[in-house]
């Protein structure tokens, strides 16, 4: 009963979606208040629509209500709880009603947002946004609905993908969808400037935090699946340029260029056309890596045709967002007037060679990604396109981008004086340049890429708090006005200095691993395997079983040097129901390094196949990405809803500037 | 959505997640270092992206102990990838010849690039011609938005 419920509540919510797309449209061009204020009403309806759906889902999984196929096909009775919540947006159908969920969600926080969006925007808005569920709803009822029951009903489930059985990816794909889904604001917000043909400071000043808010999720999101596939596939790649993967990092790249021309157009109400693009293009993006991810064409060409209903129905959905948006951009755009003048050499240039190198590594992973598809569509050539590709093309775009960053996030605004910045960042490079040749002199003979990354890394950390201490500090200051000066910062401000810090923490992550040691040997219980300075001391394996799996736990001792660390558990389990196997690899963390033991084959002599790596400050690669996103949130707390940009000092009140 | 990456690893280990087993390493060090650096850019033909380094596929093996044949035999590293391109054609490459048919997929990265420096460096060269259209009105605006923008960064 419930789960027709949810149904029909999805079915009441694409009809009241179809309201908020036509009405308030309507109202915007009469200029009638009361049709327009339609928009944000239906707007929270069909977001509580979309939630008792989900609900009603969430529901069925809790009690293993097997007469619901999803439930059949990816939950089983004995599963923890924590997993049939999950296992809700572990599948197909659960994930894309997640997708709408969120849409819903956004859309009912923009409803609620009357008071600092003024009316006609805010209708405009949600109308597109509206345009955007209906799209969704369509797909979910009538290619991918979760609610279709099955008679007669089994007595048990199928299980959920051991593999997915994991509390990272019980939290990752939300966070992922966030980040996606968030983009739809900024997507939504573009289209309704253009449909008014207005565009403004305030505009900029509105959709930032949105922006903002969906990047800080996409950040957390890939660095979670980041995370979940190191410890999880088993072979310590942490970064694979895998499809799925480049499908979220292509809306990262143009998120963050957006994010930082959003901020030149509210400051300098420069590059307004261009945010805009961007804005369509981030949210395009998404849509894309929804389609590859959902329609199946990334396994093969061939698999998309197999099953075309899915596919071709995310591929409309496509054309119609992207090509009606552009259309609707090349239409409109040239009519927006533009402001704002600088010279080359000033933040404003800095931000826009910023977003030349994003926006060209995006285009890289882009053509990377599809080009391979394309090829064998168009002549039945098969190529692939993988990480030796993505290495070689993607760092030198990245490499002089991040040499830049200091430089921009010190640069003035208008006009800027390139050997006055350098000057104030002179500590910042001697520094750096000292850890890199102590670095080369430590580990003498052993690879060069390593001590270069840190350098840079380092670099990146002390030239983003190098705006601190320049505006906080200079000679003569005592420390404690300093430190109270430096505190009264705008938190915009302290969210840039986080997130570019984050950047080199991450890069300083990624070049560590250069460093990383392995070691690979048979072992019998008493013997070890070694690696570096680390030794994997094989103690014993028992057996051990849980509600839905059994495992063998080997249990090793890890030394360094001769000294004892601790012990650390790897497993193999099986699990039951679908008879899969899965090694889960035992970690331990020393310092900002990790210590990863993987298992292999069980010998017929009881001996097993042993694979142990060390990973010099590994960890700081997603630390590094918290960080950003960390700076992200710092920045949304800021009183104007302002980041990157520093705020006039004349004052130190957080008075909002008047718009120039 | 890394989900169908998961399930297709799961497809495809059929076993276990383990890549090169102790009983492939060779006993020369150096030559050992080549053989894991040119699986690692040999694509595992049966695999959803994979490299045969980090394969638990069968064939992954066999591919595996193939290169390491030839090394022992004393090709160099691009006879042992000529071989293989021979044998399973170029889709067995992570990384794509600069061939004819690819030069779209190298070439995108400088075109972006190229063209767009070249597209904002003209915007931004245009920008002080359209500043000489301000009527006087608007200059002395800006002039004093100027001003008041360095007494105040």
């Amino acid at each position: 009963m419930l789960v027709e419920a949810g149904h029909f509540a999805l079915a009441l919510a694409l009809g009241l979606s179809l309201i908020q797309f036509i009405v308030p449209l309507w109202g915007a061009r009469a200029n009638d208040p009361v049709l327009m204020s339609v928009a944000p009403a239906t707007g929270l309806a069909v977001f509580g629509c979309i939630a008792f759906a989900f609900l009603a889902l969430t529901m069925a999984y809790v009690t293993s209500d097997f007469s619901v196929l999803n439930v059949v096909e990816n939950s089983h009775s004995a599963k923890p709880l924590i997993y049939k919540i999950s296992g809700v947006w572990g599948n197909h159908e659960g994930s894309m009603l997640l997708w709408v969920l969120i849409l819903s969600l956004f859309g009912s926080v923009v409803a609620l947002a009357r008071n600092t969006i003024p009316l006609r925007l805010q209708a405009n808005t949600l109308a597109v946004q509206a345009a955007i569920t209906i799209a969704f709803l369509l797909f979910i009822l009538v290619a991918s609905n979760p609610f279709t029951r099955i008679v007669p009903a089994p007595a048990e489930g199928q299980d959920l993908n051991p593999l997915l059985q994991d509390p990272g990816l019980a939290i990752h794909p939300p966070l992922l969808y966030i980040g996606y889904v968030g983009f739809s604001i900024s997507f939504a917000f573009a289209c309704a400037a253009l449909i008014d043909g207005r565009i403004d400071a305030v505009w900029a000043r509105i959709v930032r935090p949105w922006t903002l808010g969906a990047w800080a999720f996409l950040t957390l999101g890939i660095a979670m699946g980041s995370y979940w596939a190191y410890y999880e596939l088993g072979w310590g790649g942490w970064w694979f340029w895998d499809p799925v993967e480049n499908a979220s990092l292509m809306p990262w790249l143009a998120g963050t260029a957006l994010l930082h021309s959003t901020v030149v157009m509210e400051k300098r109400d420069a590059l307004k056309v261009w945010t805009i693009l961007l804005a369509i293009l981030t949210f395009s993006l998404s849509l894309l890596g929804t389609f590859l991810v959902r329609s199946g064409v990334l396994t093969s060409v061939h698999s998309f045709a197999v099953d075309p209903e899915r596919g071709t129905f995310i591929l409309a959905i496509l054309i119609l967002f992207i090509g009606g948006s552009l259309a609707l951009f090349a239409w409109r755009a040239p009519m927006l007037k533009q402001g704002g003048l600088f010279a080359p050499v000033s933040r404003e240039g800095a931000l826009v060679l910023n977003n030349l190198f994003l926006a060209t590594a995006c285009a890289t992973v882009f053509i990377g990604t599809l080009y391979p598809l394309a090829l064998e569509v168009l002549t039945g050539e098969k190529i692939s396109v993988g990480a030796p590709f993505f290495n070689f093309t993607f760092l030198p775009l990245i490499v002089p981008l991040l040499l830049l960053l200091p430089f921009g996030q010190t640069l003035a605004w208008k006009r800027g004086n390139f050997l006055g910045t350098a000057q104030r960042l002179y500590a910042v490079f001697g520094i750096a340049i000292v850890v890199t040749l102590a670095m080369f002199a430590f580990e003498y003979g052993g690879p060069v890429a390593a001590p270069l990354g840190i350098g840079l890394g380092v670099y990146l950390v002390l030239g983003a708090f190098n705006e601190i201490v320049t505006r906080s500090w200079s000679k003569g200051t005592p420390l404690p006005v300093a430190w109270r000066k430096a505190a009264n910062l705008p938190r915009s401000t302290w969210g840039t200095v986080l997130a570019h810090a984050g950047v080199g923490l991450t890069v300083i992550g990624i070049a560590a691993t250069a460093w990383g040691v392995e070691g690979l040997a048979t072992v019998k219980i008493g013997s070890s395997v070694k690696a570096g300075d680390y030794e994997a001391r094989l103690e014993r394996v028992v057996p051990r079983t849980e509600a839905n799996f059994r495992e063998d736990v080997a249990i090793f001792t890890i030394l360094r040097n001769g000294n004892d660390l601790g012990t650390l558990e790897s497993m193999k389990r099986l699990y039951v129901t679908r008879g899969m196997p899965t090694t889960e690899a035992g970690i331990m963390t020393v310092g900002l390094g990790q210590v990863y033991v993987s298992l292999g084959e069980v010998q017929a002599d009881g001996s097993v196949g042993v694979r142990l790596y060390y990973k010099p400050l590994v960890l700081l690669i997603w630390i590094g990405a918290l960080v950003m996103a960390l700076g992200g949130g710092v920045s949304l707390t800021d009183r104007r809803l302002r980041i990157g940009a520093p705020a006039r000092a004349k004052t130190g009140s957080a008075a909002p500037v008047p718009a120039e | 959505m890394r989900r169908v990456l998961a399930l297709l690893a799961a497809l495809v280990f059929s076993t276990s997640v383990f890549a090169v087993q102790p009983d492939e390493v060779l006993k020369d060090p150096a030559l050992e270092k080549r053989a894991r650096e040119i699986s690692a850019g040999l694509r595992c033909l049966v695999c959803q992206n994979q490299s045969i380094d980090d394969s638990d596929a069968q064939l992954a093996k066999d591919l595996r102990l193939l290169v390491r044949e030839r090394l022992v035999a004393g090709d160099s590293d691009e006879q042992v990838r000529d071989f293989l391109v021979q044998r399973y054609g170029e889709f067995v490459l992570l990384k794509p010849t600069f061939s004819a048919h690819n030069m779209l997929l190298w070439l995108t990265p400088v075109i972006v690039l190229v063209l767009g420096g070249i597209g904002a460096y003209t915007a931004l060269r245009r920008r002080p011609q359209a500043a000489e259209t301000l009527d006087e009105e608007e200059r002395r605006a800006l002039e004093a938005l100027l001003k008041q923008d360095q007494s105040t960064s």
